[in-house]
């Protein structure tokens, strides 16, 4: 952890360096979900409810996965750029230090532009608290809280299998941002709105469902079962298989020798 | 012109060897179609009666965005372009004999073509095979369907002549890839990719359908699927002209401009 905190101060000097761009390519990221944000409300000045989910609710919902996304890209995009890790050789180099791989890769890249999107979904965030019939109790918070930190998990566990991949085919698999982004572009609206079929696949497969739909029917007071707010906690649950793929992928590891 | 023209053909040709990326586009774009249609379905299904389109226009339209992407997209660019500029290798293309406003608008036209010549069959066979108003239907008239042609073509060449603007904004501000992505994704948003024009709500979408960005394609896509029909349509194809007109005209000047001034360093 000590050696963690060293790797991010080290990112941070090194990206106060060159801070106009640094800014400049937060604005960047922050227009491109404002814009999609802006999507969103000019959809709901239009219809207002989508399938009994109010603005609000809707807006919840996208906050929580915009979070997620974006602390996940904070913090795991070391395994985005996996490929040209492995493609030049830096691999070879962190298997012969004696810490652990994947915290290696993690702390090869942080991005701290994603900062603006963290405080863009935070305001969506509060405008929610303020605004919604939500009646907010003590252990509700700490659901959206769970929720935020679960999904987190499951797109760290996708960017890590991503990278797994990556042992097999060295390079990157650009269609697998289908799952990624692709859940967080579906994440906009509560899941299960698009039917069964969809719902069904971002329950057992991509667990994305878990930790954005079934515990929204909660807060919103669709479902009175608690369980539900204990859904997110798939997120967790699946960084285990995507753990055993990593595993497998550097048991398999050949140096490309460059 | 024929030097421009093999410009062209050369970029094209370089382009469509890229089948891998391609591939992994066109799933890409699948998947994007597919999620963009699930979701408009949910609001059509809520309300059918303040959706402010037909749902197969709207189906059309999302596919054809899709298959036709490289040709309509603002943020087709070309990195060579870009660095020529920073790393002043600009300097080689002004030797040359040609005009370099016309050497780069037909050197983008190239890759853009060939990006959506891989791309754009593969989309439209499968969105062919969908159910009723969610696939790729052919155009209710054959009228509509000259239009749109018609439409296509001046789409594309405003989104070629909005790019070259990129180009030559670079010669005033020097790289700074943040400013330029900020403006595209104010781009996307004006001119119909986060959610079609009809879709805003009214008062901003009049303004919207009067900016450039609307003419890109906006114009053909609604077109397509009868969206725009009849004197709106003459209306919407006179506008692209113009809006072309203007780009190009732009674009010109300010290029000529930045490089009566343009400094080289050596090296």
């Amino acid at each position: 952890m000590k050696l963690y905190l060293k790797y991010l101060k080290i990112h941070v000097q090194s990206m106060m360096e060159h801070k106009a761009s640094f800014f400049l390519t937060m604005a960047a990221q922050v227009m491109t979900t404002i814009t999609a944000f802006l999507g969103i409300s000019c959809l709901f000045l239009r219809f207002h409810s989508v399938q009994g989910f109010s603005y609000q609710e809707v807006l919840l919902g996208y906050s929580v996965i915009l979070f997620s996304f974006s602390l996940a890209e904070m913090f795991a995009r070391g395994f985005d750029a996996f490929g040209s890790i492995l493609s030049n050789g830096q691999f070879d180099r962190i298997l012969l230090r004696p810490r652990n791989d994947i915290f290696q890769v993690l702390a090869t890249k942080v991005e701290f532009t994603r900062i603006g999107k963290l405080l863009q979904a935070f305001v969506m965030m509060l405008y929610v608290i303020f605004t919604s019939d939500i009646s907010w109790t003590p252990c509700k918070a700490a659901i959206v809280v769970l929720m935020i930190f679960g999904g987190a998990a499951l797109f760290s566990g996708l960017f890590l299998v991503y990278a797994a991949l990556c042992f097999f085919t060295t390079q990157g698999l650009e269609f697998l941002n289908i799952f990624t982004d692709g859940g967080r572009e579906l994440g906009k609206y509560p899941m299960g709105i698009y039917g069964k079929a969809v719902l069904r696949f971002f329950t057992f497969l991509v667990p994305l469902a878990m930790i954005q739909y079934y515990p929204l029917l909660y807060l919103t007071g669709r479902d009175s079962r608690t369980i539900l707010g204990l859904c997110p906690l798939t997120g967790f649950v699946f960084l285990i298989p995507c753990h055993a793929l990593w595993k497998f992928g550097v048991r398999h590891f050949v140096s490309t020798g460059s | 012109m024929q030097k421009y023209i093999s410009l062209l053909r050369m970029k094209f040709i370089a382009g469509i060897q890229y089948r891998a990326a391609a591939f992994a586009g066109i799933l890409t774009q699948y998947a994007w179609g597919g999620m963009e249609i699930l979701i408009y379905r949910c609001f059509y299904l809520e309300n059918q009666t303040d959706f402010p389109m037909q749902m197969q226009a709207l189906s059309n339209y999302v596919w054809l965005q899709q298959g036709l992407l490289a040709l309509f997209m603002a943020w087709i660019l070309e990195n060579d372009i870009f660095e020529m500029i920073t790393h002043g290798n600009v300097a080689y293309e002004l030797c040359r004999p040609c005009d370099l406003y016309n050497m780069w608008i037909f050197r983008n036209m190239g890759v853009r073509l060939s990006r959506a010549a891989l791309r754009c069959l593969p989309v439209f066979v499968v969105a062919a095979l969908l159910p009723a108003p969610y696939g790729l239907k052919l155009p209710p008239t054959p009228g509509s369907a000259g239009l749109f042609l018609l439409s296509a073509i001046l789409g594309f060449l405003n989104a070629v002549a909005f790019s070259m603007l990129i180009y030559v904004s670079t010669f005033y501000t020097f790289s700074i890839q943040g400013t330029r992505a900020f403006c595209l994704a104010v781009v996307d948003l004006l001119s119909g990719k986060v959610i079609p024009i009809p879709f805003l709500p009214d008062g901003i979408r009049q303004i919207v359908e009067l900016l450039p960005f609307a003419s890109m394609q906006n114009a053909p896509l609604r077109i397509y699927g009868g969206d725009i029909a009849g004197p709106q349509a003459a209306q919407a194809i006179l506008l692209q002209c113009f809006w072309l007109a203007a780009m190009i005209l732009a674009g010109r000047i300010l290029l000529r401009k930045a490089l009566s001034r343009i400094v080289v360093q050596g090296g």
